[in-house]
């Protein structure tokens, strides 16, 4: 018995220590380089919060930083609401309903590059959007958010959208369809409207589905990075920068690694925010 | 009859207006990319995007699998083609199997600290690339695999653990404990359990994992960015690189036809196997 538990032990023992050095021990590092004075090479001196203060008075870092809520803000009402507002609607046996689910999910199998690239091209005044309605005869249409400091974050949020929220459509349809029927039915007896149903019964007993997909969205916005440097390269200057891609400039391009220490621990600490009620709910089922 | 159903058909209307419309956005951005991709040059600078190809050029998919430019590297897509294929098979092979011995492991044998190593796993799954970044670039330069094919995989497969772990894990633990239980009644041990009673039974578990990491891997950008090397740039990388730089005239048609190639092959595993892709992503999602 106790030779055979060894096999097991030595399975998991390279990725325990894996683990243990290159998520844990690499996550702590970078926490450590955040107090240093460390700048184009790693400086171990204990330096208290200084990057942060630095941080925090870099208007290229505080950019990014608004940019991440006001880009997570409206990418978790948009591809919630889509993703769930579709899932009712299929979930009211529609004809075609495979035909439907292949559209909104085959986003999800491309890439944020492929993405990135294509939204930038469809929004594109030159090319895009603007350019087709200005041919269509309408010769002084305007729809350049792409090119404008002032609006660039705001075109991240479509294509955001467009790329997952057939995930959160998958996920609510197969939780609209463990609905137990014998709540249809009673509904029904009490003539309760379809809309009412879903509004006050069905999504609020999908409430833990919902959460999960809230704090799956959030986590994608913290960490996104591909699809803003595909689509604006965080530009026009850094109007559209985000915390992910802020990290990488500064650690690769830019040769600053506390800076970028300083920005992952503030990503970090993001994450674990967003992941405190998911990690709570999920606790407390697994004890139940 | 018609006192009632008239407002039920037109809510009916409405909902199938509704998903063709949303349809429409899912749909027609890939269009988009694929007409202006068989478009010549002069016909995109004269007509919109939006309109149909007058005639079919394929110009354009041949010069950008062959002859596609990166700075004065004019090699077509086929080279980063090629080197993603060789990160995917061995990353995806290494991690599917990891994943595998390691679920079983976690969910029919006794380790010390089983519970804590799940919690390590779950909560190494959601820790944004960026904050282990640097620390694992001088690990991985430390250990001499840095910039190299193997660093790549190696960081695939590292990246891999946790959402695969846990994948297979749950998987397992659904299976009854008598079969591990009269296998070992028999005398088999660890390793021949594996092999004859869990493997046969994980086909299809298998299947969600591989599709899983396919196109996760597969769509990468910011890992093989950082670790590939310029040697072994992967497909997304070089992609990305392609269409934005911008020497004279954008040649549209040719960076579409690239985004396209390197999009197809995960599109093309999607379309094969739409049931084990969602199965695959809303797994990966909802963990637990």
């Amino acid at each position: 018995m106790r030779i055979r538990n060894l096999a097991a032990k030595a399975v998991l023992s390279p990725t325990v220590l894996v683990m243990l050095v290159c998520f844990y021990g690499c996550a702590l590092w970078t926490a450590y380089l955040s107090v240093t004075r460390s700048a184009l090479l790693p400086n171990y001196q204990f330096a208290g919060l200084f990057q942060y203060v630095r941080l925090f008075a870099t208007p290229r870092w505080n950019v990014a930083w608004s940019n991440m809520f006001l880009f997570g803000v409206l990418d978790i009402l948009g591809t919630l609401g889509l993703g769930v507002l579709l899932a009712v609607l299929i979930d009211r046996q529609v004809r075609l309903e495979g035909a439907f689910r292949t559209i909104f999910l085959y986003p999800l199998a491309i890439s944020f590059i492929v993405t990135g690239l294509t939204w930038q091209w469809v929004l594109s005044p030159t090319i895009g959007v603007q350019n087709f309605v200005r041919g269509l005869g309408w010769s002084d249409f305007v729809f350049d958010w792409i090119t404008r400091p002032d609006r660039a974050i705001y075109t991240l949020v479509f294509a955001g959208v467009w790329h997952q929220s057939g995930l959160i459509m998958a996920i609510t349809l197969a939780g609209l369809r463990g609905i137990d029927r014998e709540i249809w039915r009673a509904t029904r007896v009490e003539a309760i409207p379809t809309w009412r149903v879903y509004v006050s019964i069905v999504l609020p007993m999908l409430r833990p589905l919902l959460v999960t997909c809230v704090v799956l969205i959030a986590i994608a916005v913290v960490r996104s990075y591909d699809l803003v440097v595909a689509m604006t390269g965080g530009g026009p200057g850094y109007a559209s920068d985000l915390p992910g891609k802020f990290v990488v400039d500064f650690a690769f391009e830019r040769a600053n690694i506390g800076q970028a220490s300083a920005a992952a621990a503030v990503m970090l600490a993001s994450v674990l925010t967003v992941l405190a009620p998911y990690l709570y709910l999920e606790l407390s089922r697994r004890d139940r | 009859m018609s006192a009632i159903a008239a407002p039920a058909r037109i809510g009916r209307l409405g909902l199938y207006a509704f998903l063709v419309g949303t349809a429409l956005f899912f749909v027609i951005p890939l269009l988009v990319v694929i007409s202006t991709s068989l478009k010549s040059l002069d016909e995109i600078r004269d007509f919109s995007i939006f309109a149909p190809p007058s005639s079919l050029h394929f110009a354009a998919w041949w010069k950008a699998w062959f002859a596609a430019c990166t700075g004065l590297n004019c090699g077509g897509v086929h080279v980063g083609f090629w080197n993603s294929v060789r990160i995917l098979i061995p990353s995806v092979t290494l991690s599917v199997l990891a994943g595998a011995l390691n679920g079983y492991a976690l969910s029919h044998w006794r380790v010390p600290g089983a519970d804590l190593i799940l919690l390590a796993l779950l909560l190494g799954a959601f820790i944004p690339y960026q904050v282990i970044l640097y620390p694992l670039v001088k690990i991985t330069s430390t250990v001499g695999i840095y910039n190299s094919l193997p660093g790549i995989i190696a960081v695939h497969i590292l990246f891999g653990l946790p959402v695969m772990t846990l994948l297979f894990r749950n998987f397992y633990k659904g299976l009854p404990d008598e079969l591990v239980k009269a296998a070992r009644i028999d005398g088999a041990g660890f390793w021949r359990i594996f092999a004859s009673v869990m493997l046969p039974l994980s086909v299809n578990i298998l299947i969600v994992a591989t599709i899983l990491q396919t196109t996760g891997i597969w769509n990468d950008y910011l890992l093989g960015l950082i670790f590939a090397g310029r040697e072994n740039q992967p497909m997304t990388v070089q992609l990305n690189a392609i269409a934005t730089t911008s020497t004279g005239e954008i040649e549209y048609n040719v960076n579409m036809a690239a985004a396209l190639l390197t999009a197809l092959p995960p599109l093309l595993v999607y379309f094969a196997s739409g049931r084990f892709f969602v199965r695959g992503i809303t797994a990966g999602a909802v963990k637990g």
